[in-house]
């Protein structure tokens, strides 16, 4: 096959030079000179150009996609919210800062950014703990095949549900008459009914916890990937060495794990902060405030007081915060390649 | 300048134009849409109808009254745009807000005034001058600023609805008319060990629990949260109604998880006999009899404050109707307005509804429903329909400062002054 390069593109334009002066000597005394020349020269233009953009022909769906779908609505949100009241305002008109002084000095954006921090934190390393124990164990070589195979099939069972499902489930459990409680309460664990979604004092512990028994099988199964191409040769070298179990996995499987932990955890904290449906569904931000999450506040300054603009703000905010997450975790990407 | 930069340029000029002619093939698509009915063909008009009510109905009741309607107005047709009660309220705000609203929509009275603010919707009254309607026919109108944006076509009332065979395990011979009876009987039931007395759902996504099942109590024995159309929280009726729903809180005589809880969980702890009584809509009826046929139950009015003898208010939610100001056929859409609120269509639509007509003349026919209703009816005609959220700015958001205020004080945290101080200072924020 014929492989173009370069050089060979850049051919007609050296030689268009040439040829336009041997047309000007052989028809000088006519008029039709300087109609011909850029003429020529447009031909010898055409063939380099289409080839340099036709790459740009192929990305132009995505691009404009990109364009269309993201960045015009990325643009358009942060113009909001420089802007009192859009949307429900016909004629808005802009207001600088003043969006961001009131969303930033409103005491429930506070406690709904401690709250997704508590909420982020905890599910971030609960998902990771529960995602490597349970990876390890269907790593273990002490189980046969088809033990392996059916708890591989329960322990990913959480992740198989979509969000309302899990949401309306986890609704029914808690309930006060619910089955958690009658189970409590017949090993004597408790003595009476706790309201585990509508206490203050336990509300945000719920939550968190259905977030965690939903996410954590997405880190047992890539871990448990993770694990599967570790070298078998380390653990043996590690054996000859004398190292026990425990020093194996200090020592062999956290390390070779590392780049998959770091960008999972990054992810999975991304995610988390952005965690809504589950939210909404469960508690609806309460008891009072204390499951509200940035999201369910942006969502209710939107669509419950109107406030477009606010909202915008909000989401600006958690659009910032999103990309100091995500910077990191493309260092590290970078930082891998 | 090189080529391959002239190159570049090139391109990005070229994404440039095509994403303009993307986005602006987007905007003209909706500027040209801003009639939102499919225009006239031949003379003929589509009108396009967003409301929940199709499913809430029999299947094809509502495209049937549509057929109707066609036949008596050949040229106007209706596109009937259904979905849940609250897709419906999203999609309205976001048409609302892109100028893309329906011709006529399907309004609940707490989205009136941001509707009218943002100016969605049509000034009814104007319309009904126009047309030379008689608006004495119509059993209500949702006003702001003396001009009606909203009619309600049928109404849903929310009475007390008491178990039969908790109350008289518990030895309570009657349905309870006044507080006082309201919270023995409560405390008897929640004393027999089996059910709670009483269901309240506060949840805070959800936060209609302040208006059918706390504002109620106020209404009941015809106090108002309102004075001259601003909040007025800190009243002595307010206040005696608040206290009483933290009396019953401290006697321990509300089904637990009330702080979470929506109206769908409080139908289905008082169809599955776990609580004694409930403040709830009388369109639950068919599903409880549905959910639990042997659940004998009976409803009766709100009862009201020791020696009130004034008449009681009674909750209701309507189904309201309104025409988008961007409409290009208002004259048409009034026309479907006034079609489903004359006086057979609307005694049709509230018999297939179990509701009640939003048309003074029109009568449900309850020879085939459940003999409930019937009872209903003579209240709701004893009574009075309050509903002081309906009209107000946000009212969700204000249902829902109130609720807060409330759990907080149902927590123990302050006291019911406090709530009422807080959430007025809300409120008159919010307004």
């Amino acid at each position: 096959m014929a492989v173009r390069t370069g050089n060979e593109a850049r051919v007609p334009v050296r030689t268009a030079p040439k040829e336009v002066l041997q047309l000007s000597a052989l028809t000088h005394t006519t008029h039709a000179v300087p109609d011909t020349a850029p003429a020529v020269r447009r031909r010898a233009h055409w063939p380099v150009l289409r080839r340099r953009l036709t790459p740009y022909g192929y990305l132009a769906p995505t691009v404009v996609l990109l364009v269309v779908l993201m960045f015009l609505p990325i643009a358009m949100v942060i113009g909001y919210s420089f802007q009192d009241n859009v949307i429900t305002n016909p004629n808005p008109v802009f207001v600088g800062l003043k969006n961001y002084v009131k969303v930033l000095t409103n005491p429930v954006f506070f406690t709904a950014v401690k709250n997704t921090l508590y909420f982020t934190g905890v599910s971030v390393v609960a998902h990771l703990l529960l995602g490597l124990g349970f990876a390890m164990m269907l790593n273990s070589p002490l189980l046969g095949n088809r033990t392996k195979a059916l708890f591989r099939m329960v322990y990913v069972l959480p992740w198989l549900f979509t969000v309302a499902i899990i949401a309306v489930l986890w609704r029914m459990l808690l309930d006060p008459s619910g089955v958690v409680n009658y189970l409590l309460t017949v090993v004597g664990l408790i003595h009476k009914n706790v309201e585990w979604l509508a206490s203050p004092e336990i509300a945000l512990h719920a939550v968190t916890f259905i977030n965690v028994w939903s996410g954590y099988p997405f880190f047992m199964v890539s871990l448990l990937a993770g694990l599967q191409g570790i070298p078998k040769e380390l653990y043996e070298a590690a054996t000859v060495d004398g190292a026990g179990p425990l020093q194996k996995f200090r020592s062999v499987t956290l390390p070779q794990l590392r780049p998959i932990i770091i960008s999972m955890a990054l992810l999975d904290f991304i995610w988390t902060t952005q965690q809504f449906a589950l939210i909404w569904m469960t508690t609806g931000g309460g008891p009072i405030n204390v499951t509200e999450m940035l999201s369910t506040f942006t969502y209710k300054l939107a669509f419950s007081r109107y406030q477009f603009a606010q909202a915008s703000t909000s989401a600006v905010i958690i659009l910032l915060l999103s990309m100091a997450l995500a910077f990191f975790y493309v260092r590290h990407q970078k930082a891998r390649d | 300048m090189s080529n391959g930069a002239h190159a570049v340029r090139a391109a990005v000029a070229v994404l440039g134009v095509a994403a303009l002619a993307v986005t602006a093939g987007c905007s003209s698509g909706s500027s040209s849409s801003t009639s939102a009915s499919s225009g006239d063909s031949g003379g003929k008009v589509t009108l396009e109808f967003a409301q929940w009510w199709e499913p809430e109905l029999p299947a094809g009741a509502l495209k049937g009254l549509m057929d109707d309607f066609t036949k008596q107005n050949p040229n106007i047709e209706v596109k009937l745009l259904s979905g849940p009660y609250a897709s419906t309220k999203e999609q309205v705000v976001a048409g609302a807000a892109s100028g893309t609203m329906s011709d006529v929509v399907g309004l609940d009275g707490a989205w009136v005034s941001d509707f009218k603010k943002q100016g969605a919707i049509a000034d009814l009254s104007a319309l009904m001058k126009q047309n030379g309607y008689d608006e004495s026919q119509l059993v209500s109108q949702v006003k702001l600023d003396d001009s009606t944006y909203m009619i309600p076509v049928l109404n849903f009332v929310y009475p007390l609805f008491t178990n039969d065979d908790l109350l008289s395990k518990a030895g309570v011979t009657a349905p309870p008319s006044t507080r006082t009876q309201f919270m023995d009987a409560a405390k008897k039931i929640t004393a027999g060990g089996a059910a709670s007395g009483w269901v309240l759902p506060l949840s805070l996504d959800a936060p209609n629990g302040v208006q059918n099942d706390v504002m109620s109590w106020v209404w009941a024995s015809g106090g108002s949260m309102l004075k001259d159309g601003k909040p007025d929280l800190t009243n002595s009726d307010v206040k005696a109604g608040t206290q009483f729903v933290k009396d019953l809180w401290d006697a321990k005589v509300i089904a637990p998880g009330s702080f979470t809880m929506k109206e769908q969980d409080k139908v289905e702890q008082f169809t599955n006999g776990r609580v004694g009584m409930m403040i709830d809509s009388l369109a639950h009826i068919n599903l409880i009899r549905k959910e639990n046929p042997n659940l004998k139950f009976s409803i009766s009015a709100i009862p009201a404050a020791d020696g009130y003898s004034g008449k009681r208010g009674i909750p209701y939610a309507s189904w309201g109707i309104g025409i988008a100001q961007n409409s290009k056929h208002k004259a048409e859409a009034f026309k479907l307005v006034s079609y489903l609120l004359s006086k057979d269509v609307n005694s049709k639509m509230s018999t297939l509804a179990n509701a009640f007509p939003g048309n003074t003349g029109s009568t449900p026919d309850f020879s085939n429903s459940d003999p409930l209703f019937k009872s209903a009816f003579e209240i709701y005609k004893q009574g009075t329909p309050a509903n002081e959220f309906v009209g107000l700015p946000v009212s969700e958001q204000l249902m829902r400062d109130f609720g807060e205020q409330l759990q907080s004080t149902l927590d123990g945290k302050q006291s019911v002054d406090d709530a009422l101080k807080n959430a007025q200072a809300k409120w008159v924020g919010e307004f």
